[in-house]
């Protein structure tokens, strides 16, 4: 699929980001033309990936956080969020529904929630290295747009 | 992030407004604890009509107040979410916990 635009964000793993890079997704998917509900799955998707690296893979410390979008052909938003902190062991594990490693302040419905709202989630992770969060959603013309 | 409450007759309603995530969820969780303990309410209500984002942070913050609410022996429900806000309390699952009234015709989910 062939890019037509593309930005990247870097920021340190403080919570206080998390409204700014779900605003920024926001801002960049404009130029889709989504829907107020595309707009929304977008913003609660980047919220979900970016709070899992400010919170699992930076546990103790202050780590960057990089994340970039991309339009691709046929209206294809993906946007990667990635981390360079302690990974995950077994990412199949991490991706079921409840599972947390963050206590009761978290619901484990991180990559659930992801999972239901964007088109495409893929998760690679090396322990000790970091993980990138990928994922896709195709913003669907308007009739009448187009 | 803004909590304002009203209680009458034995239930406490609580209004939350802006974006709950994971930036404001322990203090807004520390708030509710203190909301209930000290109204000690039989019913109650936590109002979303005005919270204009809320990701699974809030999802927790809702579990811990309603496993609060029932040490106390009181039941909790939400009222008016938002489209975006029901959104994540369906993908989420959370209306099978807890009731949801989404302000439609035929009340609680």
């Amino acid at each position: 699929m062939k890019e037509q635009n593309y930005i990247k964000l870097e920021f340190p793993s403080k919570s206080t980001n998390e409204g700014f890079a779900r605003a920024a997704a926001a801002a960049f998917a404009a130029q889709l033309d989504p829907t107020m509900e595309e707009l929304g799955d977008i913003k609660t998707a980047v919220s979900e990936a970016v709070t899992n690296a400010i919170v699992h893979a930076y546990p103790d410390s202050i780590g960057l956080v990089a994340m970039k979008m991309r339009i691709l052909d046929g209206q294809v938003l993906e946007i990667s969020v990635k981390d360079w902190g302690c990974g995950i062991e077994d990412v199949e594990k991490a991706m079921q529904p409840l599972y947390t490693t963050g206590g009761e302040d978290r619901s484990g419905m991180g990559f659930t929630i992801i999972g239901s709202f964007m088109d495409k989630l893929r998760v690679r992770s090396t322990p000790g290295k970091g993980t990138t969060v990928i994922m896709r959603r195709t913003i669907c013309p308007r009739i009448g747009k187009r | 992030m803004n909590i304002n409450t009203s209680f009458s007759d034995g239930r406490l309603t609580i209004y939350l407004s802006g974006e709950l995530d994971q930036h404001e969820a322990r203090s807004t969780s520390e708030c509710i604890a203190e909301l209930l303990d000290e109204y000690l309410p039989r019913d109650c209500v936590l109002d979303l009509s005005a919270l204009s984002f809320m990701d699974s942070s809030g999802i927790a913050v809702i579990v811990k107040a309603n496993r609060h609410i029932k040490t106390i022996g009181g039941r909790l429900w939400v009222e008016n979410p938002a489209r975006q806000v029901l959104r994540v309390i369906d993908a989420a699952g959370l209306d099978r916990m807890i009731p949801v009234d989404t302000g439609r015709v035929g009340g609680l989910t």
